[in-house]
């Protein structure tokens, strides 16, 4: 087996930040002594991924995803654990590492604002020193894949998000890198701009089996791109392993969509009732309880329609990070079932490890 | 060498694709690159002639020459880079640079090198129009004219080196401003700004020359007019020599350890 192309262990990062009460009696004691808080922002995370991978990296807002890839991409200097990509250290941040990686951030941008983006592209084409056949090859199946030819011409500032997301995606795969790392890439995108990029990442990773780190509040994103995804909660890791798993997991209901004539009034026998518009009914049921509420329903009512489905993983996703950690979920790592590609744990390892 | 080239081409061709975008910006700080000097011109001529026609050995005329080429040296060494560094590392643009496999100061000479390139003409326009108006007096020596464009040479590098260190400041603290001022305020008479330095007493011109400011604009401003001998010329060469090694070397201590604490607090 190839060795992993990231490999992390115990990964942790501890900001400390300064504090100080509201009004002129605490600035002034501020000065003369200066309270400081330790936040953990990433709190011993341990994942590998190997060559070729796309992997959806999920948590709420302040989970510390960011901080991660901060971490992975060599910004950010962890206080704890070790780290390597493709062999390297990150904070070193060696030209020949910086050469094979990139980090698109969907809210930052690095596209000169007043020149078209042809002309940033040229420039990174400098700075990554990239032959100018291999540009040309790249610019040209960049071009096509994401359709820029309309906008290389135009000055950034003068196009629209999309279109300008698009330009700094190009930007940062120029140089062709083995690992990419993606935050909220499709952020502030219309739907159809969405599906577009998530192709494209999808085509890239086939093309040039490059390992893809990826976080997006959208599941969409997630579900299309990612069979294997890390959810981290307060900078712990709470689950790894295939998407589906996690569903199966997280998921205790499902929902059964009914279409009947009108909304009849005995319908709470069923199960939790969502909602009733127009004889269409939600229903909410315990997975177990799914075959034989259907079969009743059926029995019962004259159904003109009737589906089952598993709650949206948004949903899912939800109830991941309202439960309460680590217990519900067991340990702080995953058990050896549920991770892929990643070196196997000895027996017991998923035996719970320290507190929440 | 043949790569860095490559990068300093692509860098020059985007600062200079950008600055076009910016004409009113450009012409408004040539505005303000003039009208230092011109101020401290009419001051001294003032004062020279109600004091007899000179001040120390400098007539109206002789502060006329001096005023309009510490203008065109001081656009020649000026960098923005101190005021510019807050802002990069407060919003996090420094981070993209970060990742890119050069070191970022390349881009940071490089624009500022296009943006000279594009104002210079503006800048020797003005000393030509001062020039009709102010009558100075020019007794240019071959020699120190030959020297003038390697000094000048040197002098941007060592501003530039020391600016960019002093920027790198912003790493530690988010209130760079007050330090930036004192800097400031020690360029202005240290350097040769408000007054030549054979004006100041002994004292001062002591402190002067052992500092690195004169180097940075009054050594190539006396150079050029003719005020050094062949000695005091050599020695200003090794002075601007030393000092951008020193700058050099204190560059890359800050800067490594800048770096360190960005990335120990993230951008």
């Amino acid at each position: 087996m190839s060795p992993p192309t990231i490999h992390t262990q115990d990964l942790t990062k501890v900001y400390t930040v300064s504090e100080r009460e509201a009004g002129m009696r605490a600035a002034v004691q501020s000065l003369v002594r200066r309270r400081t808080e330790e936040v953990r922002a990433v709190d011993g995370i341990s994942f590998d991924l190997a060559p070729g991978e796309i992997v959806g990296f999920l948590g709420p807002n302040g989970a510390g995803k960011t901080t991660t890839l901060k971490m992975l991409s060599g910004l950010l200097h962890p206080t704890a654990g070790t780290l390597s990509v493709l062999g390297h250290v990150p904070w070193k941040r060696e030209k020949d590492f910086l050469r094979q990686i990139t980090l698109v951030m969907g809210q930052r941008n690095q596209l000169v604002w007043d020149i078209p983006a042809a002309d940033s592209f040229e420039l990174n084409r400098a700075i990554y020193r990239i032959p100018t056949a291999d540009y040309k090859r790249t610019l040209d199946g960049l071009t096509e894949l994401l359709d820029l030819g309309p906008l290389l011409r135009k000055p950034v500032r003068n196009l629209s998000l999309g279109e300008r997301m698009k330009c700094e995606i190009a930007a940062a795969l120029l140089h062709r890198p083995q690992v990419v790392f993606l935050d909220e890439p499709t952020i502030g995108l219309d739907v159809t701009m969405q599906r577009r990029i998530r192709t494209f990442f999808a085509e890239y990773n086939q093309r040039f089996g490059a390992t893809l780190l990826l976080t997006s509040h959208y599941m969409n994103d997630v579900e299309a791109l990612c069979r294997r995804v890390i959810v981290i909660h307060e900078g712990r890791l709470l689950f790894d392993g295939d998407l589906s798993s996690l569903v199966q997991r997280f998921t205790s209901h499902k929902t059964i969509v009914v279409q009947l004539e009108t909304c009849p009034d005995e319908l709470q026998g069923y199960g939790e009732v969502v909602s009733c518009e127009d004889g269409l009914v939600t229903l909410r049921v315990p997975k177990a309880e799914t075959p034989r509420v259907t079969a009743r329903l059926l029995a019962d009512l004259p159904v003109i329609d009737l589906t089952v489905e598993d709650p949206p993983i948004e949903e899912v996703i939800e109830r991941v990070f309202a439960s309460s950690f680590p217990d519900a979920v067991g340990p702080k790592r995953p058990s050896a079932s549920l991770r892929t590609g990643a070196s196997p744990e000895p027996p017991g390892a998923d035996a719970p490890e320290g507190t929440a | 060498m043949m790569a860095l080239a490559d990068l300093y081409r692509a860098e020059f061709r985007t600062s200079l694709a950008t600055m076009f975008q910016y004409r009113a910006s450009l012409v408004i700080w040539l505005i303000s690159q003039v009208l230092d000097p011109v101020i401290y011109l009419i001051v001294w001529s003032t004062v020279a002639e109600a004091s007899g026609g000179r001040v120390g050995d400098y007539t109206t005329g002789d502060f006329a020459a001096y005023f309009i080429v510490l203008m065109v040296v001081n656009h020649l060494t000026y960098t923005w880079i101190m005021w510019e560094y807050e802002y990069r590392v407060r919003e996090g643009t420094l981070s993209a640079a970060l990742l890119h496999p050069v070191h970022p100061i390349h881009a940071d000479i490089a624009e500022n090198l296009s943006s000279k390139a594009v104002s210079t003409p503006g800048i020797l326009l003005a000393a030509l129009i001062l020039s009709l108006i102010f009558h100075p007096t020019l007794h240019f020596v071959g020699w120190a004219v030959a020297a003038f464009l390697p000094a000048v040479s040197l002098a941007f590098l060592l501003r530039f080196f020391v600016e960019w260190t002093l920027a790198q400041c912003a790493f530690w603290t988010t209130r760079v401003s007050a330090l930036n001022q004192m800097y400031f305020v020690a360029i202005l008479f240290l350097s040769g700004q408000v007054a030549p330095l054979t004006l100041f007493p002994p004292a001062v011109q002591t402190v002067a020359a052992l500092l690195p400011f004169r180097w940075m604009i009054s050594f190539p401003v006396e150079l050029l007019l003719g005020n050094l001998t062949p000695q005091e010329a050599l020695t200003g060469f090794a002075a601007q020599a030393a000092w951008i090694a020193v700058s050099l070397v204190l560059l890359r201590i800050v800067w490594r350890a800048g770096v360190r604490v960005y990335s120990a607090v993230g951008g």
